[in-house]
Formats: C-alpha cells, sequence, structure tokens
C-alpha cells in the first residue's frame, strides 16, 4: 500500500472513530441548569453514580438564582434549546405547562411512586392535573433561632406561631453589635424569588394582599405599610448592616458564622445549620414555625418547590426522564442518607421521607412538614385574592413587576428613600404593568 | 495610481466584508425597530400584532425612564472624570525613571485583563462586604462601623468599580502620549523658572489633549452600555438602574420585547445625541 493510500485509509479511519465518539457523546451528555444552592451542589457530586449506571454524562449549568431564572425562561421563550433539564420552581411550572413548553412527567415508572410526592408539592407542579415538574425538594419557611442565644436573653420561644412583637423584642434582646450578633437576618436583596419573596409572605401574616379581586394593586393599604415599616424599624434596630443585599446565601453564612440569633427563611436550610462542618453554631440551633401578627391568622410562610423540568423540544427526553427519576427518587434520598447521614437529604418532597422512623428523628423533619402543611397557595392571606401562590401572584407578569417592586423595598431597607416613598413607587409600578397586561 | 479596473476589483473583493459588516450591524437593528412597534409578549402567546408608537409612549412615560438616563449620565460622567484624572497623574508617574518600572506598569495595567463580572465579584465579595470584606475589617480596626457600599453607596460604588478597571485603559494612552513629549521642551521651562505646576498646565495638559480627547469618546461609547457590573452587585437597585438595565429588565425580567425594544431605540439615540455632542465640543481636538 503507497503512503498515499495508507494515509488516506487512516484519515478515514479517523474521522469514522472521531463521528463515532460524537455521535456517542450527542446521545449521551444531558445538559442540566440548576441553582447554586446546598442540596444541588451535593447532587452533583453524586452524579458519577448515576453516569455508571445508565450511561448517560451529565453537564451542569450551575447558578446564583436570579440568573438562573432569566436564563432559563429567555432559553424557554425563545426555545434556544440550551438546556435538557431545568431546574425550576412553582411559580414558572403551570405558567410553562399551560403554554406547552414543559414535557409533561404523567409516565413516569412505576418504582418512582408518583403518588408519594407530598399533595401541596404535586399541586403546585401541576397544571389541569398533569405533573410538569418533579420535586427535587419542597420547602416552607420558618425561624430558625439560636437556643442559647435565647436563653441567654431569659426568652423562651412559645410554642406554635410566635408573633411578630416577640420576634421582634427577642430579636433586640439578642443583639450584641460589639459581638457581631444581629438578633435577626432576613432577605433584604432585591429579586422577586429573594427579598420579594420575604416580604410578601410577611405580609400575608399582616393581612397585606399584591393584588384585589379586581386586580387593583394593594401597596396604598394599610397592612402593607404595617409590613414594610415594622420589617423596616426591626431590621435596623437588629438586623445585619448591608442586610438590603442579603439573600439566602448571605444570610446563610451569617448563621453558620454565628452572627444571627435569628433566621427566618427556607426550611430546607435547617440542615445546612445543624451541620457541624459547615456551621460553627450546629449544636444549638432551635426551630419554630414562622411568625404570625397578634390577631391575624396567618403565619408568615412560604411554600415552594425547586423542581427538575424538561423543556419540550429537548433531542434527550428519554435520557433527561430518566435523570430526574434518578435524582428524585427514594432511591436518591435513601443513598444521600447512607453517606451523609437522614438530616442531609434533600427535604420536603415525599411522604414515605416523613413516614420514615430514622427521618423523624431529625430534629427539623416534622417543623418543616408542618410549615409546609400550613402553607396555602389557594388562600395565602385573610382577604380573597384572585391569583394561587403564597409568596407570589401565578401570573407571567409577576416576576418582572415584583422584582421591580422589591427593588424599591430594598431602597426603603438601605434608607435611601421612605417606606411611604417605597409603597407609593410599587402600587404605581404595579397598576402600569396591569393596565398594559389588561387586567385593569 | 490606481486604474478604473484596479478600482473596481478592488471594490468587488471589498464587496462581501462590506455586505457582511452592514447585514451584522443592520439586521438587529432592523429588528429593534420592527419588534418596537409590536405587542410582543413571549410568555403571553407571543407576537401579537402592530401596536403603532405605544410602545415608545410607555417607555418615556414610565416612572422609571428619567431617573434610569440620569443614572446613566452620571456614572458616564463619574467614571470619565476618575480615570481622565488619576490617569494623567498615573501617566506622568509612571513616565518618571525608577526602579523596577516594567513591573509597575504591567501591574497598573492589569485589571484592564480582569473580565467585568469578575472584577464585580471581587469587589462585592472581598472588599465590599459589610460583615467579611476588606473594607469592614478596615473600619472595624480604626473602630469605626462598617459601611453597607452597595446599598447605602450604591451609584459611587459602581462608578468606583468601572473607574478601577478603565483606569488602565486611560493610564496607557495617555502615558503613550505623554513619552511623545519633548523633553527639551520641559528643560526649558524649567530654566526659565517655570513651576512644577505652571510646566504641568501650559505644556504637559495641552499636549495629551488629543489623547484626552481619544479616551474621552472611545470610554463613552463603552460606558454608556455598561452591564455587567450592575447586574452582579446590586442588580439596578439602590438607583443603580442605567438605561441599559432598564432595556434588560424590560426584555428579561418582564418578558415584553416590544416595550424592550422601543428603549433599545432611545438608546441608540441617546448614544447618538451624546456622540454627537462629544465630537462638536472636543472633536475638534482631534482635527488639529
Amino acid at each position: 500500500m503507497s503512503l498515499k493510500s495508507t494515509l488516506s485509509a487512516a484519515t478515514a479511519l479517523g474521522l469514522i472513530a472521531a463521528g463515532g465518539a460524537y455521535a456517542d457523546s450527542h446521545t449521551a451528555t444531558i445538559t442540566i441548569a440548576t441553582v447554586n444552592n446546598g442540596d444541588m451542589i451535593r447532587m452533583q457530586g453524586y452524579t458519577d453514580q448515576f453516569t455508571e449506571e445508565t450511561g448517560i454524562a451529565v453537564e451542569w449549568v450551575t447558578l446564583e438564582e436570579n440568573v438562573l431564572r432569566q436564563r432559563v425562561t429567555t432559553d424557554i421563550t425563545t426555545n434556544g434549546g440550551q438546556f435538557d433539564i431545568m431546574t425550576i420552581g412553582m411559580y414558572e411550572t403551570p405558567i410553562w405547562g399551560a403554554n406547552g413548553w414543559l414535557v409533561p412527567l404523567d409516565d413516569l415508572s412505576e418504582d418512582y411512586d408518583v403518588d408519594d410526592i407530598l399533595p401541596a408539592m404535586a399541586n403546585g407542579l401541576s397544571n389541569d392535573g398533569t405533573l410538569y415538574a418533579a420535586p427535587f425538594y419542597g420547602e416552607s419557611s420558618m425561624i430558625m433561632y439560636r437556643t442559647d442565644l435565647m436563653e441567654k436573653a431569659g426568652l423562651e420561644m412559645p410554642e406554635g406561631s410566635p408573633t411578630w412583637e416577640f420576634i421582634r423584642d427577642a430579636a433586640a434582646k439578642m443583639t450584641d453589635r460589639e459581638n457581631e450578633i444581629n438578633g435577626i437576618c432576613l432577605r433584604g436583596k432585591a429579586g422577586w424569588g429573594e427579598g420579594g419573596a420575604l416580604i410578601t409572605a410577611m405580609s400575608n401574616s399582616f393581612g397585606a394582599r399584591w393584588f384585589d379581586e379586581d386586580w387593583n394593586a394593594q401597596f396604598d393599604t394599610d397592612a402593607w405599610k404595617d409590613t414594610l415599616t415594622f420589617y423596616t424599624e426591626m431590621m435596623n434596630e437588629s438586623g445585619p448592616s448591608g442586610y438590603a443585599t442579603n439573600g439566602f446565601n448571605e444570610n446563610l453564612s451569617l448563621f453558620q458564622q454565628g452572627k444571627c440569633g435569628m433566621w427566618i427563611d427556607a426550611t430546607v436550610a435547617a440542615s445546612f445549620v445543624t451541620n457541624p462542618d459547615d456551621s460553627t453554631v450546629a449544636d444549638s440551633v432551635g426551630f419554630a414555625l414562622a411568625p404570625h401578627r397578634d390577631g391575624v391568622d396567618k403565619n408568615g410562610n412560604w411554600l415552594w418547590a425547586w423542581a427538575l423540568a424538561i423543556p419540550a423540544g429537548t433531542q434527550k427526553e428519554a435520557e433527561a426522564k430518566q435523570f430526574i427519576e434518578w435524582a428524585t427518587s427514594k432511591d436518591y434520598i435513601e443513598l444521600v442518607a447512607e453517606n451523609e447521614g437522614w438530616a442531609n437529604v434533600p427535604p420536603g418532597a415525599r411522604t414515605s421521607l416523613y413516614e420514615n422512623p430514622e427521618y423523624q428523628k431529625v430534629p427539623f423533619a416534622q417543623m418543616t412538614l408542618d410549615s409546609i402543611l400550613t402553607a396555602d397557595p389557594n388562600n395565602p392571606t385573610v382577604d380573597p385574592v384572585p391569583y394561587t401562590g403564597v409568596q407570589f401572584a401565578a401570573i407571567p407578569e409577576f416576576a418582572g413587576v415584583a422584582t421591580e417592586v422589591s427593588q424599591e423595598f430594598s431602597a426603603a431597607y438601605a434608607g435611601q428613600q421612605s417606606v411611604e416613598d417605597a409603597l407609593a413607587k410599587a402600587q404605581d409600578i404595579t397598576n402600569e404593568a396591569m393596565e398594559a397586561a389588561g387586567y385593569r | 495610481m490606481a486604474t478604473k479596473a484596479s478600482r473596481s476589483a478592488a471594490r468587488l473583493m471589498m464587496a462581501p466584508a462590506v455586505i457582511l459588516l452592514l447585514g451584522w450591524m443592520l439586521v438587529p437593528l432592523m429588528m429593534t425597530l420592527w419588534f418596537s412597534f409590536r405587542t410582543y409578549l413571549p410568555l403571553r402567546g407571543g407576537d401579537k400584532g402592530w401596536t403603532g408608537f405605544d410602545n415608545y409612549v410607555r417607555f418615556v412615560t414610565s416612572s422609571s425612564f428619567w431617573p434610569a438616563v440620569s443614572t446613566t449620565l452620571i456614572i458616564v460622567a463619574g467614571v470619565l472624570a476618575i480615570t481622565i484624572a488619576l490617569g494623567v497623574l498615573l501617566a506622568i508617574l509612571l513616565d518618571q525613571p525608577m526602579w523596577g518600572q516594567g513591573v509597575v506598569r504591567i501591574l497598573v495595567i492589569a485589571p484592564f485583563f480582569v473580565m467585568p463580572t469578575v472584577s464585580a465579584l471581587v469587589w462585592k465579595n472581598i472588599f465590599m462586604d459589610p460583615t467579611n470584606g476588606l473594607f469592614a475589617h478596615l473600619w472595624r480596626f480604626f473602630g469605626a462601623d462598617p459601611v453597607s457600599w452597595l446599598s447605602n453607596a450604591a451609584t459611587p460604588s459602581i462608578i468606583l468599580i468601572v473607574s478601577w478597571q478603565w483606569l488602565p485603559f486611560a493610564t496607557l494612552i495617555l502615558l503613550t502620549a505623554i513619552q511623545s513629549l519633548d523633553s527639551e521642551q520641559l528643560e526649558a521651562a524649567e530654566m526659565d523658572g517655570a513651576s512644577p505646576l505652571a510646566r504641568f498646565f501650559y505644556i504637559t495638559l495641552p499636549h495629551l489633549s488629543r489623547a484626552i480627547t481619544i479616551v474621552l469618546l472611545i470610554q463613552t461609547i463603552f460606558l454608556l452600555a455598561i452591564f455587567a457590573e450592575i447586574f452582579v452587585t446590586t442588580g439596578g437597585a439602590f438607583g443603580t438602574r442605567t438605561l441599559s438595565y432598564l432595556i434588560f429588565q424590560r426584555v428579561l425580567e418582564s418578558q415584553n420585547i416590544g416595550l424592550g425594544s422601543a428603549g433599545g431605540v432611545y438608546a441608540i439615540i441617546l448614544a447618538n445625541i451624546v456622540a454627537i455632542f462629544l465630537m462638536r465640543i472636543v472633536g475638534k481636538n482631534l482635527d488639529t
């Protein structure tokens, strides 16, 4: 064989091999967009096992919450096709499902036991009774507090839901500026899913609501003024400096460093603040239901699930479903429990987890379940509302409007404008957007 | 001298590049114009048809519009003032003979090679964080309460971060200009008894005017579209929402492509007004 024909043959073989390798990688790699929360990061560590079992490789795009939301929303609305699985929540799933943008998850295997998903989660992730996303973890919000500081302040956390007045008083007593201890850490960061979620859930417990039944904004009511005034005053008295830019991760870090007396946030944080590897205060954390205002029969807790969904049009639907079944299965929960203990499994998604005697021993397990069960997306606040959702209104316009509103609130937290000005602007922004969208 | 045939050949050969570049610019511009006249809501069923000038009226009458324009201009002016003033100072210093001059010059220029997102993250988390940041530790060391930079002084903080990034560019251009200054002229002035300040104002600064003009024009063009630093640090809150950030919010957060596109057209008009204004006022320097 001449040199020329040898080279040609080698080139052809090389091309075939490369083509084969490309085809292999092409069919066996799925790209997943996810949020940079602890449970998701932990899941990434176990992905190799999934790849070993199935031969499907996984590529992660891990993003901060606000950025993730923008990236996946843009991708889905433009039919961009960047991701085979998206991490989305209770806000996006019903809207996207109704638009036909997600693959229905109505054919998951029997082993997966879809009926085991907590009804509150399954309802929030469905549209017209069809499940469009599988919950990786579900959450409400609750109070996490330092038992040692509470004791030092001479206080005892009441049974059930305490009042906001108690929380404010306790926060003031726990605050020790000399030792960099803030009585209370709460989200103030702009973004509808960050500070916006906290203040909306809190407003429910003051009897406030976003809209009346005719979609008129309600920021000109006393209930909203009371909420925002109470929040800013309490945080100025006992909150960390710069709380106006703090979100979930910033507050988690502060609490783990022992710089917060109390923190009202996602129930999922409980495993991180009680993990001695990460938290300096792991052995002195107590839990309580989110507070309510004296005389108001609603607690300031929310309801949320971070869930995995498949965008319609992906070329790897079967592989994506396989991954979702793996990551949100009972087996995955057991895998994490086996390696890292029951306290670190993804919580709030499955009924069987709360029936497991091992999990029942986890100190925050029952409180998480109770918090989830007390949140009612259909009746989130005292007065009737035209929307579903506890800390959000499940309409497409909400994300944009609430982000702008929460920016005005954050400016009030930072002392750049008064509470009245922030509320007046929020009222205008919201009504303007509702009019443009044809609601009013 | 080029013949008629060679000129035609040159035109023919350049045509693909010219067409490509024109298309590159015109297609997005035309699409922006097209969408700005339509109600285009991806989350509400997509393109819902012609809407005339409604988007333009809504964008400009929104309570966010004028604050966004003024924030944009404040940030641009702030960064320009800092980078040009410090740039001139640094250029003069770097021009002095000193030990390790090469290393110092590289260090001064280094920030320019850091990506805007990365530098914003570093400033936010390592320097300006009110609890764990370097500044907070410094403030506490001197017995003062730490400042919440990105909420209480958000616009100055953004100006500081962006200035840090653009200072090397200004310094580099100005240093090149200063190196072309005839040293004999300065020596003669010195021998005639001119003070250092007089030498600076009557000889160095006039010599630098052309370089300053270039810095002013180039930086203005880039700074009008500043985005990443705001996105990473404040998310547009605390009065840091520039015009480009407002457009981003309309298009991506509110998912209103029509309204955002109208904003985009306004931004193009604003950029052109500023560019024409600058060319008229300072661009004359480039002709002399």
